[in-house]
């Protein structure tokens, strides 16, 4: 079966076919660089998305810290993770880059912080 | 008044990259001017990833794009940032009249960079008739209201216009609980990035309708519902299509205004169907020593080419400054 889909991967956003066989991607066609082909790779047999949206941090100089998963995670699992992620507080400074959660809902990944706040 | 050799309006990701790159040619007396509390534009709002992939080949957030520059600006003794400060008036004589709180200052540069950025575009623009109820907002001020001060805009929400703000707030809407019941957009095709279609419409199974309009908006105190009709290829309504879609709140995704007014007021010339000042070359205005960056002077889809631009018109200034442009 042919599977045609937009390549996320950067903003060229280019056209891919993949041949799927039973989930499993067969060939790819239509990317410009490598990063297409692990992206249908990907998408068709486990999609993945960053997530990334804001926690409190009363006391600071900024209402809310930006934050993201150090790497993708499960799509399905996207919204579970916003909700934990609303049930941290920073009180303290913070850098962007530095590490809020690790293991993250036990799925491997770090939450980062993304701004540095006082 | 102070006499700087360089005055940047906006911190922005334009104002930083213009302001480091004549650094880095030799300006040693730089004035960076932003109205906000703090470094960084809209990029503090763009939480979201997708920046960066081009100038530092990383997939970097708004926030940590912005983080980049903020460093190096806030090291940089050549450069002095004054935040809380609004440029109100330019004159030819490259007089800025700024307020700060509590004080009004004259600025005099003997060259001057505006990286003033764009506003949004507004309801009234499209125009949409209708009631003019609360919930209706520009997409960029809903990015604001969540990102920033943490306030949910709406709970099911129409977005007009399928602009890169609009798509992207739609996926952030229905992530934070929020129902997005459509986008609609006039054109026949989306106006935002392929790929901000798919990851943000299509993974939500959220309603891209193409060659549509919102005719009205309904609600007296709170918006109620937006009536929609199809449109044809001349944008006149189809008889027979129109429908309407419950919503409290309507955001509004249909272009930006490159925001000139201080230029045009020294006398610049201007181009006023786009809201920008001509330029002979990449960021050179008609007033002499008088330059434009980032997305007051042309608007840019990837903040990359924003600050790989703002560069070269910072080193454009520099060079004017040693008397050789």
């Amino acid at each position: 079966m042919k599977k045609r889909l937009t390549c996320i991967a950067c903003p060229q956003s280019c056209l891919l076919e993949a041949e799927v066989e039973d989930n499993r991607v067969r060939s790819i066609s239509g990317n410009k660089c490598p990063q297409g082909e692990i992206y249908a790779r990907q998408e068709i047999e486990n999609p993945l998305r960053v997530l990334t949206t804001t926690v409190r941090s009363p006391g600071l100089e900024v209402k809310l810290i930006p934050v993201r998963t150090d790497r993708p995670l499960p799509k399905h699992r996207l919204q579970e993770a916003i909700q934990a992620a609303h049930k941290i507080k920073i009180t303290r400074p913070v850098r962007a880059g530095d590490v809020l959660a690790d293991n993250f809902l036990s799925l491997q990944v770090k939450l980062i912080a993304t701004r540095t706040a006082k | 008044m102070t006499r700087p050799d360089l005055v940047i309006v906006g911190a922005g990701p334009a104002g930083m990259a213009a302001a480091l790159a004549a650094r880095d040619q030799g300006v040693r007396d730089i004035l960076l001017l932003e109205r906000d509390q703090h470094l960084g534009g809209i990029l503090n709002q763009c939480i979201h990833p997708g920046f960066g992939l081009h100038q530092f080949k990383q997939d970097y957030t708004g926030p940590e794009f912005a983080d980049q520059y903020i460093r190096e600006v806030e090291a940089a003794p050549e450069i002095t940032v004054s935040l809380r400060t609004f440029a109100a008036r330019f004159a030819p004589d490259k007089t800025l009249t700024c307020l700060r709180p509590g004080r009004v200052d004259a600025i005099r540069a003997r060259a001057v960079i505006f990286a003033t950025g764009c506003r949004e575009r507004t309801r009234e623009m499209i125009p949409i008739p209708g009631t003019r109820p609360a919930g209706v907002f520009p997409a960029g001020l809903a990015q604001k209201m969540m990102n920033l001060e943490g306030l949910l805009p709406g709970r099911t929400v129409v977005i007009a216009g399928s602009g890169d703000i609009g798509l992207i707030m739609a996926r952030r809407l229905t992530l934070e609980g929020a129902r997005v019941q459509a986008v609609i957009e006039l054109q026949a095709e989306s106006r935002g990035l392929a790929r901000n279609v798919v990851q943000c419409l299509e993974d939500f199974s959220i309603p891209l309708h193409c060659r549509h309009r919102i005719t009205r908006i309904h609600g007296q105190n709170r918006v109620e519902k937006v009536s929609v009709a199809a449109v044809d290829d001349d944008l006149r309504d189809r008889p027979g299509t129109a429908f309407d879609i419950p919503c409290d709140t309507v955001l509004i995704s249909v272009g930006l205004i490159p925001e000139n007014e201080l230029l045009e007021m020294a006398g610049a010339a201007m181009d006023l169907k786009a809201n920008t000042p001509v330029v002979r070359e990449l960021g050179v205005t008609s007033l002499p020593g008088v330059f434009v960056a980032g997305n007051a002077g042309n608007i840019y889809d990837l903040v990359d080419s924003v600050t790989r631009d703002s560069e070269r018109v910072g080193q454009k200034a520099e060079a004017y400054l040693r008397g050789v442009a």
